[in-house]
């Protein structure tokens, strides 16, 4: 296979990653590679820690076991100061848009520039403008977070997570909870930022057709191991019972319908307990 | 048995841990002073919300505890005939314990309230993890301007207790009961002390801003992030805030007025 | 980030408010007004017992306040209390001959030194001191005296 991603091209490496919280095994043991200037996305069902990646990757969270290298930096070695200017070209963009809710539209876009650049406010005011552009939202500008609806709040905080020029962008559920039109623009403005820009995409989402239709590559994630990955199109050829319950949506499959429960009619029959 | 003491070690595992992180916050709060001084649009905004909104409640407050101070403070001393030290007794009463005291109980309820709320919730809405993504400093951005304002406000919303409190004991006193005008300013003055009265006042709201504005932040920045965690540190910080300050005001008491 | 110049101008009145109410405390409130120290000279008396004189009591004469105590000690040879007043500059035409005695404002006030002008030409210097003292009333010891005497009398 020619496509598959090299360790020499990746942006983004991550090695034998162990993480757990509590009891709960996170990952167990997973290597992943995200090359650069593609998109690719990490895919499962909730609860497979999938936001937790990203968290690990932003240095946000410590892994137990492996390391997670960001352009030839160990993401968890570095000092601190290192570490935020690493995250200055990372844009991440949150599940919920993470608005700051007490600055307008145009503050908050603004907000990265005014905090790691002295740039001067008319300057300040054509990059916010151009950036809002981008996200087809200049028009909102004077809006508060709270007038948003929440497509718009994300692509305002897309237009933030890009208001550095960062190299790479972290999605994190980005179609989630959104109505088709919305969808569609998100798709639209991930797909061609990665174009237009070159930027590394990392999508998170258990949103099967709009990851599959943008995505380079995809990782299938499921109790904390990687159970597929492949271009979207060996993707659905998958014969994995894993991949494919998750691609078609059966209710029953690998990933039980049911809660691990004792025996039905053991339980239904035992009396005394009040559980 | 085994059960109980199990559960009682936890328990104080659990607060010795919270202790140590509050400790941890504290100490990254205050480091981040140094880069709140060259930004001061940053404090200025937060003393708006944490003094001047809590302006009415103290200064209406005073009036009211002072007035009360004058009429019950009245009665006791004209069995004595002794309604010239009414000025004294408000004066001490509100200078050494009222004025710091229940202005930082005060403080407590509306400003560190209002505090452990919003951070709380700018932590459960992400944007305290979205501003780490952007490289931001969440301690130093958001954390360290609202606890200098909280510090610096909390002395002056005490002072203005006082006066005000002062002034409302004056008018019930003199105004409705008729104690001489001049007297109670005179005996006053006589009898209040710069270095042991005023001066030990103020010490003590500085040391009551900084415990409640700690307190507030920390439970914020500590809370749950669901809006039930957040609702529930919101009654912590009251709680917490009133038990600390009304204990560190008998031991700071103690040892300002204890050799006199 | 919602700066606007309302809002400046309320924390500006709310610190201006604040540093009043402070200033107030300060001034009208507490005797720092009364305690800033003009030029002053010192002089001590000695009293067998000075009573419930304290430092910072008020020194008057002829019911003016001209001074305060600054300091009181023990004296564990002559067993008296030795009373050092600061004494206004302006007032620096006491003389020599003054008495000094402790006296009590009303019934239960507090106590304070009375001085009273004696007839000498020469004035009292910084470190003078005043020969002439009257003890402090004591009043368990005047009410006993007085029982006593009353009691005697009506044999």
């Amino acid at each position: 296979m020619d496509n598959s991603v090299t360790p020499q091209n990746s942006l983004v490496s991550v090695q034998n990653l162990s993480f757990s919280r509590g009891n709960k095994k996170i990952f167990d043991d997973i290597s992943l590679e995200f090359e650069r200037g593609k998109i690719t996305a990490i895919m499962g069902p909730s609860g497979t820690g999938k936001t937790t990646l990203l968290k690990l990757i932003g240095g946000q969270l410590f892994p137990e076991q492996g390391t997670i290298t960001v352009d030839g930096n160990n993401v968890h070695r570095l000092r601190r100061a290192e570490l935020y200017n690493l995250r200055k070209r990372m844009g991440m963009l949150f599940q919920s848009g993470a608005l700051l809710t007490d600055m307008s539209v145009f503050d908050n876009v603004a907000f990265p520039l005014r905090e790691h650049t002295h740039l001067p406010e008319s300057m300040i005011r054509t990059l916010v403008l151009m950036k809002l552009q981008a996200v087809g939202l200049r028009g909102a500008r004077k809006l508060m977070p709270n007038e948003l609806s929440g497509g718009m709040a994300r692509r305002i905080a897309l237009a933030r997570a890009i208001a550095l020029d960062p190299m790479m962008i972290m999605y994190d559920e980005p179609f989630t909870g959104q109505d088709p039109i919305s969808k569609g623009a998100l798709v639209h403005l991930i797909k061609s930022l990665n174009t237009i820009l070159g930027l590394t995409s990392i999508v998170v989402s258990h949103d099967v057709h709009e990851t599959a239709a943008i995505a380079d590559y995809i990782y299938v994630i499921s109790e904390g191991k990687v159970v597929g990955q492949g271009t979207p199109k060996e993707i659905e050829q998958s014969e994995s019972d894993w991949v494919l319950q998750f691609m078609t949506g059966a209710a029953d499959g690998p990933a039980h319908f049911h809660y691990p429960a004792k025996d039905y009619v053991d339980d239904l029959l035992s009396t005394g307990n009040r559980y | 048995m085994t059960e109980f003491l199990q559960q009682l070690g936890q328990n104080t595992r659990t607060s010795f841990t919270k202790l140590g992180r509050g400790t941890f916050f504290l100490l990254q709060t205050l480091s981040g002073t140094l880069s709140v001084l060259p930004r001061p649009r940053l404090l200025l905004n937060q003393m708006y919300s944490v003094g001047v909104l809590s302006f009415l409640i103290i200064t209406i407050s005073g009036l009211f505890v002072g007035m009360v101070l004058g009429l019950q403070g009245y009665y006791i001393l004209s069995d004595f005939g002794a309604e010239e030290t009414l000025g004294v007794m408000v004066a001490a009463s509100l200078v050494r314990e009222l004025g710091p005291v229940v202005s930082a109980l005060l403080f407590a309820g509306r400003a560190g309230s209002a505090l452990t709320a919003e951070i709380g919730l700018m932590k459960a809405t992400e944007q305290l993890s979205g501003m780490e993504m952007m490289a931001v400093d969440p301690i130093k951005r958001i954390i360290t301007p609202r606890f200098l304002a909280g510090f610096l406000s909390m002395p002056l919303l005490a002072a203005l207790f006082s006066a005000v409190g002062i002034v409302g004991g004056q008018m019930v006193g003199s105004g409705l009961l008729g104690v001489d005008e001049g007297a109670y300013w005179s005996q006053m003055q006589a009898n209040i002390d710069f270095q042991d009265d005023i001066i030990n006042g103020v010490i003590k709201s500085i040391v009551f801003g900084f415990v409640a504005s700690w307190i507030a932040l920390f439970e914020g920045y500590d809370a749950i992030p669901t809006s039930e965690g957040v609702s529930r540190a919101t009654t912590r910080t009251v709680v917490n805030s009133a038990f600390s300050i009304l204990g560190l005001d008998f031991i700071l008491t103690a040892l300002m007025f204890g050799d006199n | 980030m919602q700066h606007t110049s309302t809002q400046d101008t309320f924390v500006g009145l709310f610190v201006a408010s604040g540093i009043v109410g402070l200033f107030f405390l300060a001034m009208q409130v507490s005797n720092l007004s009364s305690f800033t120290e003009h030029d002053s000279y010192t002089i001590t008396a000695r009293f067998s017992n000075s009573g419930g004189l304290k430092v910072k009591s008020p020194v008057s004469a002829a019911g003016v306040k001209v001074g305060r105590v600054s300091a009181i000690s023990f004296d564990p040879k002559t067993y008296e209390s030795v009373v050092q007043m600061n004494i206004d500059s302006q007032y620096n035409t006491l003389p020599d001959d003054t008495t000094a005695s402790v006296f009590t404002a009303g019934l239960l006030g507090e106590q304070y030194v009375n001085l009273e002008p004696g007839g000498s030409d020469d004035y009292l210097k910084n470190g003078g001191k005043i020969e002439i003292t009257q003890s402090a009333i004591i009043l368990e010891k005047a009410l006993g005296q007085f029982l006593f005497k009353s009691a005697e009398e009506k044999k």
